[in-house]
């Protein structure tokens, strides 16, 4: 096994083509345990973190490009970053520990392509798009495009995701990202649950609903999101028979396993408390621009 | 926090001094046992068993044999063959299986090689030809009617019995009349309960480095619990002479009564012998949670009877642990440990069953905890039917010394109605129960023992000392020796060196179990310690000129009228020319370890869309006898107090249908982390052990009897709904939330 840390994506490229089976990393943080569980060693270990690109948050005219191989604490202590997106900032802070958050990204997160990555649902509800590296060019990717099932994705050989992009938040929108764990750290979800809105006023606007470890991707839940869209706000709560039935929504659209880390009813019933709670946390952040 | 009876002012005793080993820990000097590398070491790695239950039909190693790097394999046929009724049969099969594997993950084949990798290729290139055999998970399965034999070797314990069961043990104990108590009791509640197979979960995975000589005799550094142990079981499953095998203690990372057995030095020490090299063997994490001792699972069924007025009259149960896959007495002593209350009426059968499982092995206070749970749960449930506060309920009927225990001997001088008082008028318990948040309370305790310890005492010529002992340092007890070594001589606790000395520099110690190390061991200082002032006093009265009787020993200096004291340096100075050395062995076979008793608090809250609980404030309340080094003494009650909440919370082996262990690893077995967890507050009661110069109780154990119950005492306050079936984690809850 050979360690390479290229410092151009061209040469990343020429590393996975001269050395088929080879395995680009950022963190390594999910790659490190998999090769010491039995998963075969690739031929060569090509480290991501030289490359400038894959390293810088941009933020200019309205848009945001994050580099692929950006450790999550970077993100987490960006008060820009967590002040228009708490919610995926949040979901960042929950992976691993400290330790792991210092060198683990969002690109490792989404195309490790676990059920239960935190960001991943919180990416999707704020339309974050990946860049890829894909031969002489890029091609933008929505994030809810790259993992087809657990531990699979829609890259090709030769693919890596280079940078994330969204767009600024519009006014009077913000996001919120939950998990159930039962432990209160160090842990992995059994069901996690993103939900980003916009208000006018005391209606909802606009809302998006994501699960993460209910289902072999994470799922975007649109009759959750729009049971949301219209409802009233009253003193800064939702509507009652408007969260019951984002619950009701979130819950019908888990397709989960019984395993180890929980039944199949369990996280169909958690599924929508945590939906609710986080459409809770979400719209008092939307009505007061937390 | 503690509370001290009148004592003698001790000068040392009950100050906290910084540990003695405390710079080398921190600074990541001290040496545990994987640290350890030898030149032209070996590594090697284990074959475990794929299967729950099968016959070894054929092990082809040709083909390992003579792959890169590989120097030996061994496999069962290595190692001799023991009669079934040798004490030490059940380790030796477990070490390596002989002709049937009992379990997934029992070991059956080792490679040393060069590298870890090259081993670990070796292993997975020998052949195995298995003959399935079906595979008994369960308690119940193990006790159906009919049942398939987990093992063939085992014969029931402590009754007749007549040819192979897989029954381990049976105990039944009874006193009074229960049959004619509980038709006349005002109130009876009964229960059915049960638990998980739980790990110890120590963070160091077990580890040795085996040197055999040319000369046959073999080095092993080994982290353990006793390193004298190490020795006798490692001679046994090789069929040698203990003194051929020297042991060195490595640094322990944790044991709490799993690492009171062995694994792996008899393999590692065939592998040296066969290829003349040392040779390293460690586990990893899955490794530690597949083959090495967890508690035992259990199911139990409790009923008691009580009056109105809260006079606990009659207790009838059943108490059943899943033992692993050989003979254990696990069903013994849950039975023993049902004696907290003065019942009149007693009736209660314990029993151990043999399952395809990992064998057991101890954990804190063994088979206590199960037990506890289940009691412990019913007298709460009881506290509420009365409407008793849960306190006065056992203060009621606690027992003191002279009530009998459940075996029938009395009590000794014991300390739990000063526990359950010190609970009572707690800060924690005097203060309101938090909004939204219920409380509970439950108790425990541990018998402890006694056993074989040595200590030497030397004297240098500086006037220091230098302890040495043979009881591994598992929970600080080396500043324990130095501070009881420091009263005794009367010298500052840093002018003793206390030292864990291999088995060839100190004499025979017993195994640390039983929370024996700072009793019994600590009883053996104290008695080379007295032996030395009497030596000391001696050569005193030569140095002055005067009888020996003229002087006394006060505050670390020979006193006699007439003359200026003599401190100790002054005399050790002197010791060539008044007789030589001073030095001067103290040991014994402890008697009279005293019984632990524990009292715990715990403030919690219940999710009840998720299950989940959260703790926000837990106090334990225990008897140190005398807390010889009260950090040390806090530290455990607060280990205890932790790995029984991991226990009640979250922690269990999740097996598939065949025995194999779908969590062996901490993201999936769930031990507490620590923002799981308040400040453990703890409440030290000192209630001298008359057996012990200083009045030392064991603390080790108790710590992680009553969490179980407290916890689930807690949320049947706060849910209305009583959990008999742990761990009581989120998913479990919420079912029971829903069902009721």
């Amino acid at each position: 096994m050979r360690y390479a840390a290229p410092t151009t994506v061209g040469e990343a490229q020429s590393l996975l083509a001269e050395h088929p089976g080879s395995q680009v990393f950022a963190g390594a943080t999910d790659l490190i345990p998999q090769i010491r569980a039995g998963r075969p060693a690739p031929p060569v270990l090509i480290d991501l973190k030289r490359i400038d690109q894959l390293m810088a948050v941009i933020h200019e005219d309205g848009q945001w490009r994050i580099g692929a191989a950006t450790p999550a604490s970077d993100l987490t202590r960006n008060s820009d970053f967590t002040a228009m997106f708490p919610g995926l900032s949040e979901a960042m802070g929950l992976i691993g520990s400290d330790q792991i958050q210092n060198r683990s990204s969002l690109g490792g997160n989404l195309a490790n392509a676990s059920p239960a990555a935190d960001s991943v649902p919180a990416m999707i509800a704020n339309a974050v798009e990946a860049v890829v590296a894909s031969g002489d060019g890029t091609r933008t990717v929505p994030v809810a495009e790259i993992a087809t099932g657990p531990g699979l994705t829609s890259l090709a050989d030769g693919e890596f995701i280079i940078e994330f992009t969204v767009a600024d938040t519009p006014a009077a929108t913000s996001d919120a990202y939950l998990r159930m764990i039962p432990r209160t750290e160090m842990d992995i979800a059994i069901v996690g649950a993103a939900v980003r809105l916009t208000v006018d006023g005391d209606v909802i606007t606009n809302a998006t609903v994501v699960l993460g470890a209910v289902a072999p991707t994470a799922v975007t839940v649109s009759e959750a999101g729009a049971a949301l869209v219209g409802a009233a706000i009253d003193g800064g709560s939702i509507d009652g028979s408007a969260m019951n039935a984002l619950a009701d929504a979130a819950s019908a659209a888990c397709d989960p396993i019984d395993d180890k880390r929980g039944t199949v009813a369990y996280r169909r019933q958690v599924a929508g408390v945590m939906a609710r709670r986080a459409a809770a946390i979400a719209v008092d952040r939307a009505q007061n621009g937390d | 926090m503690t509370v001290t009876e009148d004592r003698p002012a001790y000068k040392w005793v009950g100050t906290r001094p910084i540990r003695h080993d405390g710079y080398e820990k921190v600074i990541g000097k001290a040496r545990f046992a994987a640290d350890l590398d030898l030149p032209g070491q070996l590594h090697a790695a284990y074959l475990r068993s794929p299967h729950g239950h099968a016959r070894i039909v054929s092990i082809d190693t040709t083909t390992a044999a003579g792959m890169p790097g590989v120097k030996a394999v061994v496999t069962g046929a290595d190692f001799p063959d023991l009669d079934p009724a040798d004490p030490n049969f059940d380790v030796s099969v477990n070490v390596m299986a002989r002709s049937t594997v009992l379990y997934n993950g029992h070991a059956l084949a080792a490679v040393a090689a060069t590298t870890r990798a090259e081993a670990a290729a070796a292993v997975a290139a020998i052949q195995v030809e298995y003959e399935l055999l079906p595979v008994v998970l369960t308690l119940d399965e193990s006790m159906a009617d009919g049942a398939p034999l987990v093992n063939e070797n085992n014969v029931t314990k402590f009754v007749e019995s007549d040819g192979p069961s897989n029954l381990a043990t049976v105990n039944v104990l009874e006193r009074g009349d229960v049959d004619a108590a509980f038709p006349a009791a005002d109130l009876v509640v009964e229960r059915e309960f049960d638990t998980a197979y739980v790990h110890q979960g120590y963070i160091e995975p077990h580890a040795c480095v085996v040197d055999v000589g040319p000369n046959g005799k073999a080095d092993v550094w080994a982290s353990s619990q006793g390193h004298f142990m190490v020795r006798s079981l490692t001679a046994a499953i090789l069929g040698w002479e203990p003194s051929r095998i020297k042991v060195t203690p490595a640094e322990i990372g944790g044991g709490f009564g799993g690492k009171t057995t062995i694994y792996l030095e008899p393999v590692a020490a065939r592998l040296s012998e066969m290829s003349g090299r040392p040779v390293k063997l460690v586990m990893t994490r899955e490794e530690v949670l597949r083959a090495t001792g967890p508690a035992p699972a259990s199911k139990s069924r409790v009923k008691i009877a009580a009056s109105n007025d809260g006079e606990l009259i009659a207790i009838e149960c059943w108490f059943g642990y899943a033992v692993g896959c050989a003979n254990d007495f696990a069903g013994l002593v849950g039975a023993m440990s049902v004696a907290s209350y003065k019942f009149p009426n007693l009736k209660l059968e314990a029993i151990g069953a043999l399952t395809n499982t990992p064998k057991t092995a101890a954990y804190r206070a063994p088979s206590a905890p199960q037990a506890a749970f289940a009691i412990e749960s019913v007298i709460d449930e009881l506290a509420q039917a009365l409407d008793m506060d849960p306190i006065d309920l056992r203060l009621r009927n606690a027992v003191e010394e002279g009530d009998p225990t459940a075996m029938g001997m009395p009590h000794p001088r014991i300390g739990f109605v000063e526990c359950l008082e010190a609970l009572r008028d707690s800060d924690h318990y005097q203060s309101p129960v938090p909004d939204g948040a219920a409380r509970g309370v439950a108790t425990g305790f541990w018998f402890n023992i006694g056993e074989q310890s040595s200590a030497t005492v030397n004297l240098n010529e500086d006037g220091t000392a230098t302890v040495i002992t043979g009881s591994p340092d598992i929970g600080g007890s080396r500043a324990s020796m130095a501070l009881m070594a420091a009263e005794e001589l009367g010298i500052d606790v840093y002018r003793i060196t206390p030292v864990v000395a291999d088995t060839e520099s100190v004499g025979f110690t017993d195994v640390t179990e039983g929370s024996r190390a700072t009793f019994s061991t600590g009883m053996a200082v104290v008695n080379a310690c007295r032996g030395l002032i009497e030596e000391l006093r001696a050569r005193a009265a030569t140095i002055l000129g005067v009888e020996q009787d003229a002087v006394t020993w006060i505050e670390g200096s020979a006193v006699a009228d007439g003359h200026d004291p003599l401190p100790l340096s002054a005399i050790t100075a002197k010791a060539k020319s008044t007789g030589g050395p001073l030095t001067v062995t103290g040991s014994l076979n402890a008697a009279g370890a005293g019984p632990s008793f524990a009292a715990h608090c715990c403030d919690l809250t219940v999710d009840e869309e998720t299950g989940q609980v959260a703790i926000l404030r837990y106090t334990a309340v225990q008897d140190a006898g005398t807390a010889i080094h009260p950090s040390y003494v806090e530290g455990q009650l607060q280990g205890g107090s932790v790995q029984g909440i991991g226990w009640a919370l979250n922690e269990e082996y999740v097996f598939d249908d065949e025995g194999s262990l779908e969590n062996a690893s901490f993201l999936d077995y769930r031990i507490p982390v620590a923002s799981d967890l308040p400040m453990i507050d703890t409440i030290v009661v000192e209630v001298p052990n008359p057996a012990h110069p200083y009045g030392v109780r064991g603390v080790g154990e108790t710590g992680i009897v009553p969490p179980m119950a407290t916890i689930a005492n807690a949320v049947a306050r706060a849910t209305s709904t009583r959990m008999t079936s742990l761990p009581m984690s989120p998913p479990r809850i919420l079912a029971a939330l829903e069902a009721s």
